[in-house]
């Protein structure tokens, strides 16, 4: 059995914060903060969006260009850390906002950063045992990063929806297979009822990000007998724009098979949507045939790795939605303190 | 009035499908649409045959208001625009249109997008449903 993407969408929202006026705050080094990431700027919520917000509208996006009935998804998982209730589904929310309700199954993730590669994972499961006939996995996030701490320059908000199913002549992209890697590893953390997160600092590069990227990786592609020459491009989770990178040279991934997917430089990290808004900027241009490899990380930690191959399909949907460049591009940039009323860090 | 304030978890997901998806009525009878929806058709009374009908959600502009004074919830928003929609199929509406308040005018097309409409303070429950934007 064949099972892949059917539909995809993402959603950014439109205003933007330049690392550099964060920089300036907190009267640190702009320069050398903005070099050291790779990062510019980073998407920044309106007033009125948050998690649930952002990933209905992806659903909507990836329902709308792939035109498929939402009552025919009997499944949605939705991945974030910055669910906006502590105890009440996001997913439900999105259910009947993209009108797929009351007959189907819901329940939200959460594993850092890759809790949306972990619901595509689940609604593969689902399709191929034909317990569904369509699954929806959402990564959305409106991250946080404590004022003046080294994640408020990258935290950002967005999110992006894939439709999965199983019939051949409907999915864009085949997903050959996926592999895990998974660990008890502390690196990043937020304890209930805190408002922002904690991490290891360095601690997060080489036992956890690099250790888990590399071993799902490496696995996938031992296991599909596969290097990197037989893909045409890769997305790798983009917590700034030296991580990926490093990454992908380590792999033995060149520069240009990386570089449509790698949307941190304009977008921040996105958290659960990372890179899935990666793979979804990969897509937009992606031709038929070409093979896609892709490996989020959560931390905490893991990685889900992927392999795909795009169908001719893609062609046909791939302009019935904003494609990521559009979403981007459509941008207004907001001081910090603006940036702080729309985060909720000023609270009277 | 899409936004409510506190009013309660019942009465705010009686509505949620109006909210989310602008689902209203259509008298089959006459063809008249209708938004919030009706039950009985004022015209066709006993003839008219009610359906559900989903809104598109686009529309124009009728008029709007420039809030700058907001009620409570809505006071972090401020200055933002307040506007009559007329729907594509006829009913018309209120709804907050986000986009610069010197942006919006008469006349402007707008579609829908799904935002927080309020909450019932920090514990309470976040209501959800439709705003508008310009197209």
């Amino acid at each position: 059995m064949t099972v892949g993407i059917v539909t995809y969408g993402a959603y950014i929202p439109r205003y933007r914060i330049k690392v550099s006026e964060i920089a300036r705050v907190w009267n640190a080094d702009a320069e050398g903060i903005a070099g050291g990431l790779r990062v510019q700027e980073k998407s920044v919520p309106d007033l009125d969006e948050d998690t649930a917000t952002i990933a209905v509208e992806a659903a909507r996006n990836a329902i709308q260009r792939g035109e498929i009935d939402p009552s025919r998804i009997g499944a949605i998982y939705t991945g974030s850390e910055s669910h906006p209730y502590a105890v009440k589904p996001t997913g439900t929310i999105v259910a009947d906002a993209i009108g797929a309700a009351p007959n189907l199954t819901v329940a939200d993730f959460e594993f850092a950063c890759k809790a949306g590669t972990a619901g595509i994972q689940t609604c593969m499961g689902m399709v191929e045992s034909d317990m569904i006939d369509l699954g929806l996995a959402i990564g959305a996030d409106v991250a946080q990063g404590a004022p003046g701490d080294a994640l408020e320059y990258t935290a950002a908000a967005g999110g992006a929806a894939y439709v999965i199913g199983d019939s051949e002549d409907s999915l864009v992209a085949e997903i050959e297979d996926t592999l895990s890697f998974t660990t008890d590893t502390p690196d990043f953390w937020r304890r209930e009822g805190m408002p922002y997160p904690e991490h290891g600092g360095r601690f997060t590069g080489d036992p956890a990000y690099f250790k888990h990227i590399l071993s799902a990786a490496r696995g996938l592609m031992e296991k599909l007998d596969t290097t990197p020459t037989d893909y045409d491009y890769a997305v790798f989770h983009q917590p700034n724009g030296k991580f990926p990178r490093r990454v992908a040279a380590t792999l033995g991934f060149a520069a240009d098979q990386i570089e449509p997917g790698l949307v941190v430089t304009t977008l921040g990290n996105t958290y659960s949507a990372s890179c899935l808004i990666g793979l979804a900027a990969t897509l937009d241009i992606a031709a038929a045939g070409d093979r896609i490899f892709v490996t989020s990380f959560g931390s905490g930690a893991g990685s889900d790795a992927f392999s795909l191959t795009v169908t001719d399909r893609l062609d046909e949907i791939r302009n019935g939605a904003p494609s990521v460049s559009d979403l981007l591009a459509e941008k207004r940039y907001v001081d910090y303190a603006t940036y702080a009323k729309h985060k909720g860090k000023i609270r009277l | 009035m899409l936004y409510g304030d506190c009013m309660g978890v019942p009465r705010f997901w009686r509505h949620i499908s109006s909210r989310y998806n602008l689902i209203g009525t259509r008298c089959a009878t006459c063809g008249e649409y209708y938004f919030p929806p009706r039950t009985m058709c004022p015209k066709c009374r006993r003839d008219g045959v009610i359906e559900d009908h989903r809104f598109s959600g686009h529309g124009e502009v009728i008029t709007y208001t420039i809030i700058h004074a907001a009620a409570e919830g809505f006071d972090r928003e401020t200055p933002y625009p307040l506007a009559i929609i007329q729907l594509d199929e006829g009913p018309r509406m209120t709804g907050q249109v986000v986009c610069d308040p010197d942006k919006i005018a008469i006349g402007m097309r707008v579609k829908p997008i799904f935002r927080r409409l309020g909450e019932d303070g920090a514990a309470g429950i976040i209501y959800y449903g439709t705003k508008f934007m310009p197209m």
